[in-house]
């Protein structure tokens, strides 16, 4: 619960980690997202929340260098991001970390490399030096994610692992790179109730932590309780921003009811 | 609940552990059916010259399985590059130059295998369905359909740097018959297992077998590490094919055909994943050995020729099936549910979720 969080909440030097302004995203002439402009603070959560289709995923993906924009700008702490040049690696540089649902682990490998891979720790021929890897995944392990006595180690293949512990070692892997901004594709789809409480958990973690989150939900209560403001997307715009201290989640649903009932 | 889950088996604290045990009890029974054969060491030093292509051809396999992908061209590859081989060396006598032409050949095939899959997106069972079609044909109408004898091959130093036998002077017989290309394939097969357990590449192959989706996400350039695996693929088949070339002083168009069974075989009965994501160099080089064992068994035992294919595919489906059943316990657990057998295998299972098996057919053709 303490180690990989402190070091980043030191850097101030910028107001808002992601900014996007005027965002377009097209496939061929659909029209996934359109001017698209927010801001995510330094260190708050952010929920994004919308109906399916509504533009949450290709969203993240823009913003996270998995795809283009057909137009557009987008900042990172401030400082105006090439497009042409961005990618998941230059993501990861800026200390961007998407945990997606379903995609962040690899199923059959241990956890050890599902921690380093992309980044490994290796000599300049390109050997990973394992030993090391270990090391410091069993520090994260027990450290950030605080897993101790659920009886995973680092030698655990991910398949052995339940949804929530999946989350968490994601969550924590992205706090370890002392991510800035550390988004959440659905992370509490298909688990069960105590699993969920976990999630929740990581997720206030990464806010005490310093950083930033974007939380991506469909269960509106569990955005609703951890979110700072929440974003909410319909058809490729944002069509509102509200504070969960002035909503309720019944209310909250209501409003997103009569939305789609509105177009 | 202090028991720790999911930890390495034992079969996975030691690489292809199953294979081994198999291995040698394969030679204990062959060499109590044929002890004539089999205690003679005159079997092995054959097998250190006859095994090297099948070697060389399944560890590249290995990769390819390994990262959810098939090859099908690499005996066309054979034919392609043993072909270039030939001509080069025995029409223009040009030498180590033949040589190299030849990996260049291979290294092309291969990477232009790569880019069929990675770049344009055909799936890689149908893409080397098409290439293997294609050059083994091309082989064929640039050979006219000749072979090359490679008369008189021994006296030159490619032959005798690659498949030569450097103690021919010896005392012993069976040491003067050891052959280079086994010293050869030993070190590519040694820093190719080296490359997969513990270079960044070999992660890769592994992650990228498990989900495309994941390894993209985690930032590996999939497609560029896709033509990689094809590329080595094809520079392997080509060493296969000079390898096979120069042992048998001849070359002729069909001499990769009978490499397709045993070599897939060799890296399936090893204990690489047909679903991709767990591969074992390892596992592969004794799976190999037992592919190539069986047919001189079968021989001394009495049995003729034509039994060889058939008990060579029977053990191939049985591995498969039996790692079907080892890697996945919800199969396991859904096949005894289907024979009425309740299952006990143990609390690792029942202490872990239940997580989504793979569905069938997935990661082979690539997604």
């Amino acid at each position: 619960m303490t180690a990989a969080g402190t070091t980043t909440a030191a850097r101030a030097d910028f107001s808002s980690i992601v900014r996007l302004d005027q965002v377009q995203k097209f496939f061929g002439p659909i029209q996934a997202l359109q001017d698209i402009s927010l801001e995510i603070g330094r260190n708050e959560i952010v929920g994004l929340i919308g109906d399916n289709g509504a533009g949450k995923s290709t969203l993240i993906k823009v913003m996270t260098g998995v795809m283009q924009p057909t137009a557009g700008r987008i900042f990172v702490r401030d400082k105006e991001i090439k497009l042409s040049d961005y990618s998941v690696r230059m993501a990861h540089d800026l200390s961007i970390e998407t945990v997606y649902q379903d995609r962040s682990l690899a199923d059959k490998q241990p956890l050890w490399r599902n921690f380093f891979v992309g980044r490994q720790i290796t000599n300049r021929f390109g050997f990973i030096d394992i030993k090391k890897e270990k090391q410091i995944a069993d520090q994260i392990l027990k450290g950030a994610i605080g897993f101790r006595s659920e009886g995973i180690t680092v030698d655990s293949t991910v398949a052995n692992l339940s949804g929530g512990e999946r989350q968490g070692i994601a969550i924590g892997r992205a706090m370890h790179y002392n991510a800035d901004l550390i988004i959440l594709d659905e992370p509490t789809v298909a688990l069960a109730v105590a699993e969920v409480r976990k999630v929740l958990d990581f997720v206030r973690r990464i806010k005490e932590s310093g950083r930033a989150c974007i939380y991506i939900e469909h269960n509106l209560a569990h955005v609703h309780e951890v979110a700072d403001r929440l974003i909410v997307l319909d058809r490729g715009k944002v069509v509102a921003e509200i504070l969960p201290k002035d909503m309720t989640v019944f209310e909250l649903t209501e409003f997103l009811i009569e939305l789609q009932h509105g177009q | 609940m202090a028991k720790v889950r999911g930890g390495p088996s034992l079969v996975e604290r030691f690489e292809g552990l199953p294979i081994i045990v198999v291995f040698f009890l394969l030679l204990a029974l062959f060499m109590y059916t044929a002890p004539q054969v089999f205690l003679q060491p005159f079997i092995y030093t054959t097998f250190l010259s006859t095994l090297p292509p099948l070697m060389l051809l399944a560890v590249g396999l290995t990769f390819v399985i390994g990262a959810g992908e098939i090859d099908l061209s690499f005996p066309a590859i054979i034919s392609f590059s043993g072909f270039v081989f030939a001509i080069l060396f025995k029409d223009y006598d040009l030498g180590w130059l033949a040589v190299i032409a030849a990996l260049a050949s291979g290294v092309l095939v291969g990477f232009l295998n790569g880019i069929i899959i990675a770049k344009i997106g055909i799936p890689s069972f149908i893409a080397t369905l098409g290439t293997q079609f294609f050059w083994f044909g091309a082989a064929t109408v640039l050979s006219g359909g000749k072979s090359y004898a490679l008369r008189g091959a021994e006296e030159s130093s490619v032959w005798q740097v690659i498949v030569g036998r450097p103690f021919e002077g010896s005392e012993t017989a069976w040491v003067a018959q050891l052959p280079m290309q086994a010293f050869w394939t030993l070190v590519i097969v040694l820093v190719l297992w080296m490359i997969l357990k513990r270079h960044r590449f070999g992660e890769h192959v592994l992650f990228i077998g498990d989900s495309n989706e994941v390894s993209r996400v985690l930032g590996i350039d999939v497609d560029r590490e896709k033509i990689k695996v094809f590329t080595l693929m094809g520079a392997l088949a080509a060493v296969a094919a000079i390898m096979l070339t120069l042992e048998n002083k001849n070359f002729f168009g069909n001499q990769g055909q009978g490499y397709l069974l045993t070599a897939i075989a060799s890296v399936l009965i090893g204990g690489t994943s047909i679903f991709g994501g767990r591969a074992t160099v390892i596992g592969t080089v004794f799976g190999a050995a037992i592919i190539l064992m069986i047919e001189p068994a079968l021989v001394a035992t009495g049995l003729t020729g034509a039994w060889v294919r058939t008990v060579q595919g029977l053990v191939f489906l049985i591995a498969i099936i039996f790692y079907l059943y080892m890697d996945e316990p919800q199969r396991r657990a859904a096949f005894f549910a289907r024979m009425g057998w309740s299952s006990k295998s143990g609390s690792r299972q029942a202490a872990a979720p239940p997580s989504e098996p793979a569905p069938p057919g997935a990661g082979v053709t690539g997604k």
